[in-house]
């Protein structure tokens, strides 16, 4: 009984999930977004399908995860693919619909047309307007509340049993309701439309576009015709003057084509990709460096209080890096910052580390190096430990010292099974840019340049800049060198996963 | 090791000693400072690096309390520090219970099921955790914009839209999980199995307690990234009341606005409860990461 009970509770469970879904896809199609629709519709059959036939079980258990891997991850790297073949861009935000949208809001004032004084009035926790002509005829909105978009109303003459409007509003209420009385246009009864034109005065207006059927709009004030240039994502006039706002347009390649022939941004581009090499390999080989001399160090059986050592090597790890990497801003801080009154006092030196490049540069180096150097250690710990033992034995007995065991027993071993740690630790500082930005900025910058770009920037650091702290907000460009990134990353996972294979291969 | 052991030997280890010690003084330099300054009288306290007064004006601020300086100036707490930390904690908290709950089912299917495609799925997975998400930024950006103008608490400037970008570290945790799944024997199931359960009843009775280690490992990796996580919180969170803890301290230093001892206090502050956590979790972090790495 109460497991047929159970059993209905969880038909009507589901059904209630597919009604819910079906009902997301309804408003998603409603707000005008098909294809997105669309998708949302494919997956919910296929989850209805997965969860109702007996032949997909084991989609059962791989459809949350899947899913949201698709949703949160795939989608997105696919979705900045296809960025990166538009011009989607600060001046071109809008799609091609609401751009035409808006030149159809435009409107103008009629020459020689009526000007109509204007007081508002309140009507509860509404808002009457009430208009007068140079004839002193007289018309009354009905309560407005204060609306969010445009929006027409009829305003109309009073009838004699109307009740009394309120007393005006004074002037600092007025000013406030302006932006929304800006959205308001009336229309009288003869037809003619009128939007606010002054802080009194509300005039006759009219619609300065019309759209043809080819998508071009006429200009009804003097006739000229605007024509979407759908190369460059701007309305044009005849002459080619181009009126914004813009629209996002496909472009086909010629971010790309940007990227490596135009000659201010491949220069800064190459210049940046070859820092960025450098940068990650120099963080990998110094932190792979001080770890692993520290991880010999800690597995010498004759140093008491390694438990504690660990410890303290292991803390710059477990302070969350933007706290870290921020304490460093401030103690390198040219003029109050507590390394250079160190340097000061013992060397009278007073480097300017954040305005010379090769000193930003080397201050990175020795943050990350910081950063870094635990990781490497632990994971160095763990790979001496499966050395046998007996090969120190055995050079012990030949009459090695420490270094000889360090570069012919335990370098040798460890350097293949780290190798794709390595790789990938390569690969998560090629695309540091939280340091970076916090860091130095990628300052400072260069000169020659038309978008920001600095002598530290990483690749990453440079969309950054690009996509979020410049005001060009070229997301097309930053999208595009994003896809080259995701490539590059691509080519060392691949590699990363075929040494993998191959060292368990071996180890078997 | 029964080898003779001779005087350069003990030399060696004195010398080792030394030479850690100093080390250790040299990465905790930062931390001492910090620490010095979080103390020290005023922002732009220039000169003794041991401070000769002590004052807590840094902290009071810290805490959010006003604090009355010595020559009477009423100071105000510039930043909601402790706000910064519950938003970070809230948001990485959601994440993280978001993401064990999404991979642990998909985990168990590729660790013991078969399917169409199992192979490729497994290592398209493989390479997709690898991609950081810093590289889709545009695109998240654009596409919790679009949602936002339909649905305002899943938006840009939204602690839910937040939530649903750092979902995407799933591909990762699905791996572990995978991992550990693989060293529980089969026979558990089996034996459940034969005993009447149906398939489900054995995931759900028999197999997720044996799990839930490895669940509050994830869980813990997956909440501490979120905690330090900041590209995309600084592109999708804007007014200071809304703000992480990773996005908002940087305010303290702008060089307009220099607030280095009030940054001192709030470093020390907020830093040190998600410090305290990551070493309290470090046994289980460290198995963690040689294991992802050198299992592969």
């Amino acid at each position: 009984m109460s497991r047929s009970l159970e059993k209905i509770g969880q038909q009507l469970v589901s059904a209630a999930a597919v009604l819910f879904g079906l009902y997301v896809v309804a408003i998603i199609y409603m707000a005008g977004e098909f294809m997105l629709a669309l998708v949302c519709l494919a997956v919910l059959a296929f989850g209805v399908f997965v969860y109702t036939s007996s032949r997909a079980y084991s989609y059962r258990y791989l459809f949350p995860g899947l899913l949201a891997t698709l949703v949160f991850v795939v989608f997105p790297i696919v979705y900045t693919f296809a960025i990166s073949f538009t011009n989607y861009s600060s001046r071109h935000l809008l799609s091609f619909e609401r751009a035409t949208q808006y030149f159809l809001d435009q409107t103008y004032m009629i020459e020689g047309g009526q000007s109509y004084d204007f007081t508002l009035h309140r009507d509860g926790h509404a808002f009457r307007v009430r208009l007068e002509d140079e004839q002193g005829e007289v018309f009354v909105s009905p309560p407005l509340a204060p609306y969010k978009g445009p929006i027409i109303v009829d305003a109309n003459s009073p009838d004699a049993g109307d009740a009394a409007l309120a007393e005006p509003v004074d002037t600092k209420v007025l000013i406030s309701y302006l932006p929304n009385l800006k959205l308001v246009s009336f229309r009288l009864p003869n037809g003619h439309l009128l939007s606010v034109t002054g802080l009194r005065q509300y005039g006759a207006v009219s619609k300065l576009y019309k759209e043809n059927a080819d998508g071009s709009l006429t200009n009804q004030q003097d006739n000229s015709v605007l024509t979407p240039n759908m190369n460059t994502g701007f309305f044009e006039t005849s002459s080619g003057e181009q009126l914004t706002p813009g629209y996002t347009t496909q472009v086909g390649w010629s971010q790309y084509t940007k990227i490596f022939s135009d000659e201010s941004f491949s220069q800064p581009f190459f210049r940046i990709f070859m820092w960025t090499v450098i940068f990650a390999g120099l963080t990998v080989l110094f932190a792979f460096s001080v770890g692993i001399v520290l991880a010999v160090l800690m597995e010498w059986e004759a140093l008491r209080g390694r438990a504690f050592y660990q410890t303290m090597f292991f803390i710059p790890y477990t302070v969350p890096a933007f706290i870290s990497i921020l304490i460093f801003k401030g103690l390198f801080n040219q003029n109050t910052g507590e390394i250079n009154q160190i340097l000061e006092m013992l060397f009278g030196l007073h480097p300017s580390w954040f305005s010379t490049p090769i000193l930003a540069k080397s201050m990175l180096l020795i943050v990350n190096t910081w950063l870094g150097f635990p990781y490497m250690m632990v994971v160095s710990m763990g790979l001496i430990k499966a050395i046998p033992p007996d090969l120190y034995e055995a050079s012990a007995i030949a009459g090695a010292g420490p270094l000889t065991n360090f570069f012919r027993i335990t370098l040798p071993l460890i350097v293949k099974p780290i190798m794709p740690l390595l790789i990938a630790s390569f690969a998560f500082n090629f695309n540091n840019v939280m340091l970076i930005i916090l860091l130095t900025g990628g300052r400072p910058d260069f000169l020659d340049t038309k978008v920001p770009a600095g002598t530290t920037d990483l690749l990453v650091s440079f969309t950054y800049r690009i996509a979020f702290e410049d005001s060009g907000a070229n997301f097309g460009l930053a999208a595009a060198i994003s896809t080259i990134l995701f490539l590059m990353v691509t080519v060392l996972s691949l590699i990363n996963m075929r040494l993998t294979k191959v060292n368990a291969q071996e180890a078997r | 090791m029964a080898v003779v052991l001779d005087k350069s030997h003990r030399w060696r280890v004195v010398l080792a000693h030394i030479a850690i010690i100093g080390f250790i003084c040299l990465i905790m330099f930062p931390f001492l400072m910090i620490f010095s300054i979080s103390i020290r009288p005023g922002n732009f306290a220039t000169g003794s690096i041991i401070p000769q007064y002590i004052s807590m004006e840094h902290w009071a601020l810290a805490f959010g309390f006003s604090y009355q300086g010595t020559d009477g100036t009423l100071m105000e707490p510039q930043f909601p520090v402790l706000l910064w930390l519950w938003n970070s904690v809230k948001v990485a908290l959601l994440s993280a219970l978001i993401g064990v709950v999404l991979s642990t089912t998909s985990a168990y299917a590729f660790a013991r099921m078969k399917f169409m495609f199992k192979k490729s799925m497994m290592n398209g997975l493989l390479l997709i955790q690898m991609f950081p998400t810093v590289l889709a930024l545009v695109a998240i950006y654009t596409i919790f914009d679009r949602i936002g103008s339909y649905i305002p608490w899943l938006g840009i400037e939204s602690h839910g839209g937040l939530v649903l970008a750092y979902t995407g570290g799933i591909a990762v945790h699905i791996w572990t999980i995978k991992g550990y799944f693989e060293t529980i024997p089969v026979e558990i199931e089996e034996a459940a199995k034969v005993d009447g359960a149906t398939a489900f009843q054995a995931f759900r009775y028999v197999i997720l307690p044996v799990i839930v280690p490895i669940l509050m490992v994830v869980f813990l990796l997956a909440f501490i990234s979120g905690i330090n996580e900041y590209p995309v919180a600084s592109i999708m969170l804007k007014s200071t009341d809304n703000l992480t803890l990773a996005v908002g301290v940087k305010n303290y230093l702008y060089p307009q606005k220099y607030l280095w001892g009030d940054f001192a206090a709030a470093a020390i502050l907020s830093g040190l409860p998600i410090t305290v956590v990551f070493l309290f979790a470090q046994k289980w972090m460290i198995s963690g990461l040689t294991a992802g790495g050198v299992k592969g």
